[in-house]
């Protein structure tokens, strides 16, 4: 199935290239292209998008943007000017407006669950053997690459994990993580 | 979010809006308003306390809708000279009110979780507590004055509103992480006492309330902020 994706864009130019990079791939399908937060606010319950790419990232409240689609939505980061490192770090990825046709595809399949292979069966709401592993791991204050490294997973299967982990008991924070480890006895 | 619809106006009656929406009386205290307005309407209770009805109309439409975003321009067309005063009796209430309330629930289930649980449990919330301690103070201490200056005509220290809008957390986030836990990580035992659902009971409103307290501020206050700046140019 491919994922729906909405772009928000208020450079028409800037749209239409990445809605053209977008139809070299059949993992993706444009659903509408809005030119601010507002709009996609608006027509998120009609559109229902699974990946929102925003381009000019550093004026967005990533998190107020969190709010408006689901939690379990792919942000990416369409760069093309100045960006701070911490605002980017708040993005599931990020594409930059030099980078080939093929690596742009490459890095949005690479930021999408559903599309890697690599992650356990996801049904039901128990975590799994390899989700408590990770878990654990994130409540000793892992990071991602540390827990790759530990795991021997690589680190797009940590962030899958991670996305996983918090659909499955709803909670977000690092901190919230880790009280539930210890509720649970698992550290 | 609740899809619920708010359909009153300043020439409303105030007690058939507060029995449509109980959860508004939370509010009127910080306006300055109090019970006892008898009949009277919605403009005729905030004109004899002196309080901008528009205003508080706007508000209650957002806690009412469980957070729904306000119109920008019908935002701008709001008289909002009290948004300051407004916006540090909520601060005010959640920090003085709400949060030792809540620490008092919290301290009878971690006495009767296993040690190391409750400890945990303690430590998550003091640390979320001086958190948003620390970001209502931040706000006060910045764009509170700013704004006030603002519309005294004063341009003093400007404070970048746009990059308060990319960082404004949302403090809520973390407190519905701990109400997922109370809600379905406790232990049996503990779980079922009625002060635990107490406890959920009053999590739930109070992150429902922080939720529309950060609608108001992001979706009121930043417009507003961004149109007085515009008007001293």
């Amino acid at each position: 199935m491919s994922k729906r994706v909405v772009i928000v864009e208020s450079s028409e130019l800037i749209a239409a290239g990445m809605s053209d990079v977008l139809s070299d791939s059949a993992h993706f399908k444009l659903v509408s292209t809005v030119s601010d937060i507002d709009a996609l606010e608006r027509r998120a319950p009609l559109d229902r998008p699974e990946m929102v790419i925003v381009g000019n990232p550093e004026a967005v409240n990533v998190q107020a943007l969190r709010s408006i689609v689901s939690s379990d939505v792919v942000l990416v980061a369409l760069v093309y000017r100045y960006v701070s490192s911490a605002q980017l770090r708040r993005f599931d990825a990020v594409i930059d407006v030099a980078d080939s046709r093929g690596a742009i595809i490459e890095t949005l399949i690479g930021a999408s669950p559903a599309v890697d292979d690599n992650v356990d069966d996801n049904a039901g709401f128990e975590l799994s053997r390899r989700e408590i592993d990770v878990l654990v791991q994130v409540a000793k204050g892992s990071t991602n690459k540390e827990i790759a490294e530990a795991l021997n997973l690589s680190v797009h299967t940590v962030i899958s994990h991670r996305k996983n982990i918090m659909h499955k008991t709803g909670i977000k924070s690092v901190a919230g993580l880790t009280l539930y480890a210890v509720m649970n006895n698992l550290i | 979010m609740s899809n619920k619809r708010f359909t009153f106006d300043r020439t409303s009656q105030m007690s058939d809006m507060l029995t449509t929406h109980p959860m508004l009386v939370m509010l009127l205290p910080r306006f300055g308003l109090s019970l006892g307005f008898g009949d009277k309407s919605v403009g005729e209770v905030c004109d004899m306390a002196g309080v901008d009805a528009d205003f508080f109309v706007l508000t209650c439409g957002i806690y009412a809708t469980g957070g729904m975003v306000p119109d920008k321009a019908r935002v701008l067309s709001t008289s909002l000279r009290q948004l300051v005063t407004y916006l540090q009796r909520s601060h005010d209430f959640y920090v003085n009110s709400c949060l030792p309330h809540i620490a008092g629930h919290m301290q009878h289930i971690a006495e009767r979780l296993p040690e190391r649980a409750g400890q945990a449990l303690l430590q998550f919330f003091d640390v979320y507590r001086s958190e948003m301690k620390e970001h209502f103070t931040r706000e006060e201490r910045t764009i509170f004055p700013y704004i006030t200056a603002l519309q005294d005509g004063k341009t003093a220290n400007t404070v970048d509103i746009d990059a308060f809008l990319a960082n404004h957390e949302r403090i809520e986030t973390k407190f519905e992480d701990l109400l997922q836990i109370i809600f379905k990580y406790l232990p049996h035992e503990v779980a079922n006492e009625e002060d635990t659902l107490n406890v959920v009971y009053d999590i739930l409103q109070v992150s429902g309330d922080l939720r529309c307290h950060a609608i108001v501020e992001e979706r009121v206050m930043v417009p507003y902020v961004l149109w007085l700046e515009s008007q001293q140019q």
